[in-house]
């Protein structure tokens, strides 16, 4: 039985469709994706999902329960991990996950035994009795994740998990999620807008304009983009990309200093592209397809992965005033 | 039994929370020492003693001994009306969310906030009696046993106002309109800084109409009855404009409490119909 199904599920904001007409189920134990850029529509799925917004159209269940007429029951089902840290700054990390053992329920014989579990398995547990105001931003995305897994939820949300973490804490949760998954078989749903923590899930939704674009393996969608990809710079682009879609009826898709168009088994190709091209090149390359092509295959943009938009950039910042030190670029 | 514990652990965080930041608290002290030592201290002389005429010279209610219930109040309303608003705080740095995703009653989220700042808010009030001895003011068991439930009805029904105005702000910019435009015309217009006697008739109309004027009035009954003045002194305060008279009749204690309490009543179900509002 699938643990997450939606059907048809819009919602709008005033006269903005945030989410337009989504379905999709999602398996028990597996770890689900939702890939695309700012503004797509991810986390207002989540927030559909996890109680916190109606829909204004359509349906979702979660464990077998309505999103809207059984909010306690989905509520006890789910752990979340959101996209901005939620943690109280003035209390430790103790006092954190005794408030959620209490609002979840958690029976008072088993707290202290779950915490000192989950605190172990993100390796906090000798900073237990730490304010979260000393933590890095790293070590409380940590603390979060371990805060959604006290009550032994059957789904975890994680959104957005590494947004703004370095790629060294960005590989260390995600060797938790993976752990996770192994030893609980607890599913798992993502949104992400990096491509490379897009490759960890079964099966990736890539979302867009409130539309899901396309659902499948990260292999399968791969698969999609055709060939391999092969980047060159030439004396005079123009030419090389009139010569390379008459010469050798390729699609060519223009950059800014370079051209780049797709090819099966590239390898091969390559020496006889270098000798029968009648413009000099600069430099090629090849790669094998990532998420991102396939995203560009289906949107016509990119996301690109270390980019962020100008607004959150802002907020980063506000946020980091605000509080002091702390959020951003923490190290474990 | 699960909504109780949810109470409790939301109520203990406030009360955490207040205690470990001991700065505030000290600040909270800063406004009532101006308010009774500079500007009490100043206008008294001034304003002679208040119950000239009535009571034996040297036994009788200067203006510095008529503001000190008032101040308390004060430092009551601000202190739970803040820490109800600091639901706003709890939004903007995601802590709220914990809070609303959990599978409890949204009503035992906003009973845990106004009883958590109800607690902090008697607190801060009793703190203050520390400066009675300093203007002559004596400090009874009897008066501090009625004075404790009588300030955590004040308090709770301005943090429920206070949760009531939080519960849909979206971010902590409007604080200071609050401040400016809500708390501090509910205090000065409350006789809790001036006595209520000749007042023009616009502004006589403000305070009766004011809650904040019956949460005062009880609080200085009661200091005012632990001084040792004569009963007929107190009997006639409210013609001085040290009491609230409505309609011409000298609104007694059990009154003002009645009144109070029927505006906390209204605010928490307002704060709670406000709370459980969603998207």
């Amino acid at each position: 039985m699938a643990i997450i199904e939606v059907k048809n599920l819009t919602r709008k904001f005033g006269d903005l469709t945030a989410v337009d007409d989504i379905s999709f189920t999602v398996e028990e134990g597996e770890i689900f994706g939702f890939l695309g850029p700012n503004g797509a529509g991810k986390t207002t799925v989540i927030n559909v999902l996890c109680t916190l917004l109606k829909p204004t159209s359509g349906e979702a269940w979660l464990n077998g329960y309505h999103v809207v007429r059984d909010q306690a029951k989905v509520r006890r089902s789910i752990g979340l991990v959101f996209q901005e840290p939620s943690l109280d700054d003035q209390l430790t990390a103790e006092e954190n996950l005794n408030f959620h053992a209490i609002l979840y329920d958690v029976p008072a014989g088993a707290r202290a035994k779950r915490m000192e579990e989950v605190l172990k398995m993100v390796e906090l547990y000798d900073r237990r009795k730490d304010f979260i105001k000393t933590f890095s931003g790293g070590m409380k995305r940590r603390l979060e994740i371990a805060r959604g897994l006290m009550h032994y939820p059957r789904v975890l949300f994680l959104d957005e998990p590494t947004l703004g973490l370095d790629p060294q804490t960005r590989n260390l949760i995600w060797e938790y999620i993976l752990q996770l998954r192994e030893r609980e078989g607890i599913t798992i749903f993502l949104t992400t807008q990096y491509m490379g923590e897009a490759e960890y899930a079964d099966r990736i939704a890539i979302i867009d304009y409130g539309k899901i674009v396309i659902l499948d393996t990260p292999d399968n969608l791969r698969g999609l983009v055709g060939g391999d990809i092969i980047t060159v710079k030439t004396m005079d682009d123009r030419l090389a990309a009139q010569e390379i879609s008459q010469r050798f009826g390729f699609q060519v898709n223009e950059g800014e200093n370079d051209l780049h168009f797709e090819v099966q088994r590239g390898e091969e190709f390559i020496p006889r592209f270098v000798e029968q091209l009648p413009v000099e090149i600069l430099s090629i390359s090849l790669r094998r397809p990532t998420l991102d092509d396939v995203f560009l295959k289906f949107t016509g943009r990119r996301i690109r992965d270390e980019e962020l938009s100008a607004k959150d950039q802002w907020k980063e910042r506000m946020k980091s005033r605000h509080r002091g030190r702390g959020h951003g670029r923490g190290h474990p | 039994m699960h909504n109780l514990r949810a109470i409790y652990i939301i109520w203990y965080r406030e009360v955490l929370r207040w205690w470990r930041n001991r700065s505030r608290i000290i600040g909270s002290f800063g406004m009532p020492i101006l308010f009774l030592f500079i500007f009490g201290s100043g206008l008294s002389p001034a304003m002679g003693g208040l119950t000239q005429g009535m009571a034996p010279e040297g036994a009788g209610i200067d203006f510095v001994k008529f503001i000190f219930p008032g101040i308390i109040g004060m430092n009551v309303l601000m202190g739970s009306m803040m820490s109800g608003i600091s639901i706003v705080w709890d939004r903007e740095f995601g802590f709220l969310k914990e809070i609303l995703v959990a599978p409890i009653n949204r009503t035992a989220v906003a009973l845990g906030k106004t009883l958590g700042g109800s607690t902090t808010g008697v607190i801060q009030g009793l703190l203050l009696l520390i400066f009675a001895p300093l203007i002559g003011v004596s400090i009874t068991v009897g008066m501090v046993v009625k004075l404790v439930p009588l300030l955590f009805l004040i308090s709770f029904s301005m943090t429920s106002l206070g949760v009531l105005i939080g519960a849909r702000m979206k971010s902590t910019e409007g604080f200071q309109m609050i401040m400016q435009f809500i708390l501090m015309p509910m205090i000065f217009v409350s006789g809790a800084l001036f006595p209520m006697r000749n007042l023009p008739a616009w502004m006589n109309f403000l305070v009766k109409v004011n809650p904040v004027t019956y949460a005062i009035d009880p609080l200085r009954k009661i200091i005012f009855e632990a001084q040792g003045l004569p009963a007929f002194v107190l009997e006639m305060l409210p013609q001085a404009g040290l009491g609230v008279t409505l309609f011409g009749h000298a609104v007694t204690l059990g009154e003002d409490i009645a009144i109070i309490a029927l505006f906390g009543a209204v605010m928490i179900a307002v704060a709670v119909w406000m709370f459980n509002i969603q998207d």
